[in-house]
């Protein structure tokens, strides 16, 4: 599928370069488009420099590495010795994390596949419908749910002394991620070209074998990236997981313990924690950790895309 | 279709800015003194239509920041300010914080209407809560079995660390000089420990007793194993005799302005002191408001 490009040159580009100028419209278009490209590096850029500039004094005075990854004692506001270790929050947003990609990746693509392969057009569109409005329900509504009832349920099912854990956030988020990954992986699937489809029917393929010989591989670049989009909501996500991981400071030893997250730290504590203070550079700090955390996670996925793609 | 969005759009706004020579006086914070702020302030329109109310919560340490930052003319708080508040607030502002004492608030302690248990001496909740406390599970206090409840374990429900309740909790049952115990689930709100709590056999919880609903049961506090167990009323909160009452404050930067003080003092008649009641709440023991 390469397209040989030094055979046919672009004639509007030698026309130009004859010419030697552009028209004004186009020339002010370009500007803006490259003002608009520009500003997304530098806002990226300002976040940084904003996070790295409140927790800025943290580092450098209170902060010790070793308390600071390894204990999982955060006590901010200790009356007998302030503490700020973040390995249960860490453990925490990781295991949620792993675990309601398991549960949503899956499921998600599974739909994407079903909604662009199986189904007919008008179920589509009533199902792309209904997904949307899934992705409109506001976070905090996902924790009530979680508390209400998610929470009695896991309590019952699996006879367990409380069910706002890691099992009842990942629930939640992989719900809430759920509409993200099946509408990316639908457009991934749907962006492969008909003339595959065709090719493979006029083999004598099923559709099974359209969806997982043909299809799968030819995606695979966009379901991946559904997917990761999907991990980016996950580890973000901050009101729901607060109440559904049951905020507890714990590094949990199954999946039915409550444990806490980042960001869930972070949104509780920063409203109540006095500007400029040592906890609240403290969770700037935290909030450090978790640009690094989504950065690691892109730039694997990245480096993953592209070496598939050699 | 682009018209009506923005006709409705203009509507709405008129309507958001009808009357624009009412003052606005901006009350923010405790979010156990929340409901009462705001039913304070629904009743304030018929007495003075001049002045409206823009109550919010977030935390007693959120009001505070924000009259430290001078974004709020009130700042409500469940606990009392801190030194160094008062100390950044002067710098901030160059004003002293003044305190108004507006009413009470009784601690309730409170389990799963399965719970057989009826009442809790401080010591047993320390136990249960406090750093180093070894009463993991609800055997280990005089031998309660909470039906429904898988391996009897405890599941504290507690507040974020930051939070006036959990402040005034720590130090009233624990006293200054020890901690909570980590572990426990750090909600951040009394309606939300509520919620969990009447869902969950295992679990206790605290709030303030404006909270509380029928279908947890708040338990009876003891002072120490002597004394006669009290519940959280409005009565015993106002004497005193329950052991975890605390006051509730109003902050202002510098000495209020005449409208600010005339609301505040008007929280202190009597028809908003039945308000405070039939919200759940204490009304201020006579001569404590402040000046």
């Amino acid at each position: 599928m390469e397209i040989k490009l030094t055979e046919t040159p672009p004639l509007t580009m030698e026309w130009r370069k004859k010419k030697g100028s552009k028209p004004t419209g186009e020339r002010i278009i370009e500007a803006l488009i490259k003002i608009a490209g520009v500003s997304s590096i530098l806002l990226i850029g300002a976040i940084l420099f904003f996070i790295v500039k409140e927790s800025y004094p943290f580092l450098m005075g209170a902060f010790d590495f070793k308390e600071f990854f390894f204990s999982t004692e955060w006590y901010p506001a200790s009356v007998v010795k302030i503490r700020y270790g973040i390995l249960a929050l860490l453990c925490g947003t990781v295991m949620v994390t792993v675990l309601s990609m398991l549960i949503a990746v899956p499921l998600g693509l599974a739909c994407a596949f079903y909604i662009s392969e199986f189904c007919g057009p008008r179920l589509r569109e009533i199902y792309k419908i209904l997904i949307e409005f899934l992705a409109a329900i506001p976070s905090v509504v996902w924790g009530f749910i979680a508390i209400m009832m998610i929470n009695p349920a896991i309590i019952k099912l699996f006879n367990v002394p409380i069910g706002l854990n890691i099992l009842n956030a990942s629930i939640i988020l992989a719900l809430m991620s759920l509409p993200l990954i099946i509408s990316v992986g639908e457009d991934a699937l749907r962006a492969v070209p008909e003339t595959y489809r065709e090719a493979a029917e006029a083999l004598g393929a099923t559709k099974w074998e359209i969806a997982t010989k043909v299809l799968l591989p030819a995606a695979k670049n966009g379901l991946m990236a559904a997917s990761l989009l999907g991990v980016g909501r996950a580890l973000g996500e901050t009101m729901a997981v607060l109440m559904a991981t049951g905020h507890s400071i714990q590094i949990p030893q199954s999946i039915f313990e409550p444990g806490r997250t980042l960001t869930a730290t972070i949104a509780a504590e920063l409203g109540e924690s006095p500007k400029g203070g040592e906890h609240y550079q403290a969770l700037f700090a935290i909030g450090l950790v978790l640009f690094c955390l989504s950065f690691i996670v892109n730039l694997t996925a990245d480096l993953l895309i592209r070496g598939k793609r050699q | 279709m682009i018209r009506i969005i923005i006709c409705l759009f203009f509507l709405f706004s008129m309507g958001c800015s009808q009357n624009q020579n009412v003052l606005i006086i901006q009350n923010k914070g405790s979010d156990t003194l929340v409901n009462l702020a705001q039913a304070w302030a629904e009743d304030y329109k018929n007495v003075n239509p001049q002045v409206a109310l823009a109550v919010s919560g977030g935390g007693s340490g959120t009001g505070i920041a924000a009259l430290i930052n001078g974004t709020v003319d009130i700042a409500n708080s469940s606990r009392a300010i801190k030194e160094e508040e008062r100390v950044e607030a002067r710098k901030n502002t160059g004003h002293d914080v003044k305190e108004f004492i507006v009413g009470m608030d009784a601690l309730a302690v409170f389990v799963h209407p399965s719970n057989p248990l009826q009442g809790l001496t401080i010591e047993e909740v320390a136990c249960i809560y406090g750093e180093g406390g070894t009463c993991t599970h609800w055997h280990d206090i005089r031998g309660v079995k909470v039906p429904g409840c898988k391996d009897n374990k405890i599941i504290r429900v507690s507040r974020q660390s930051n939070s006036g309740t959990y402040q005034y909790f720590r130090e009233s049952i624990l006293g200054k000089k020890r901690d909570l115990k980590l572990g426990s689930m750090d909600l951040n709100g009394s309606r939300e420990s509520i919620d969990l709590v009447e869902k969950t056999p295992c679990a206790i919880g605290y709030s303030g007793m404006g909270y509380l609903n029928p279908r947890v049961r708040a338990l009876c506090i003891k002072k120490d194993p002597q004394s006669n167990c009290i519940h959280p009323t409005v009565e015993t909160a106002m004497n005193k005799s329950y052991p975890i009452s605390r006051e509730l404050y109003m902050y202002t930067s510098g000495y209020p302005s005449e409208r600010v003080k005339a609301y505040l003092d008007w929280t202190q008649s009597e028809r908003a002191q039945e308000i405070t009641i039939k919200a759940g709440y204490v009304p201020a023991p006579k001569g404590q408001y402040g000046n």
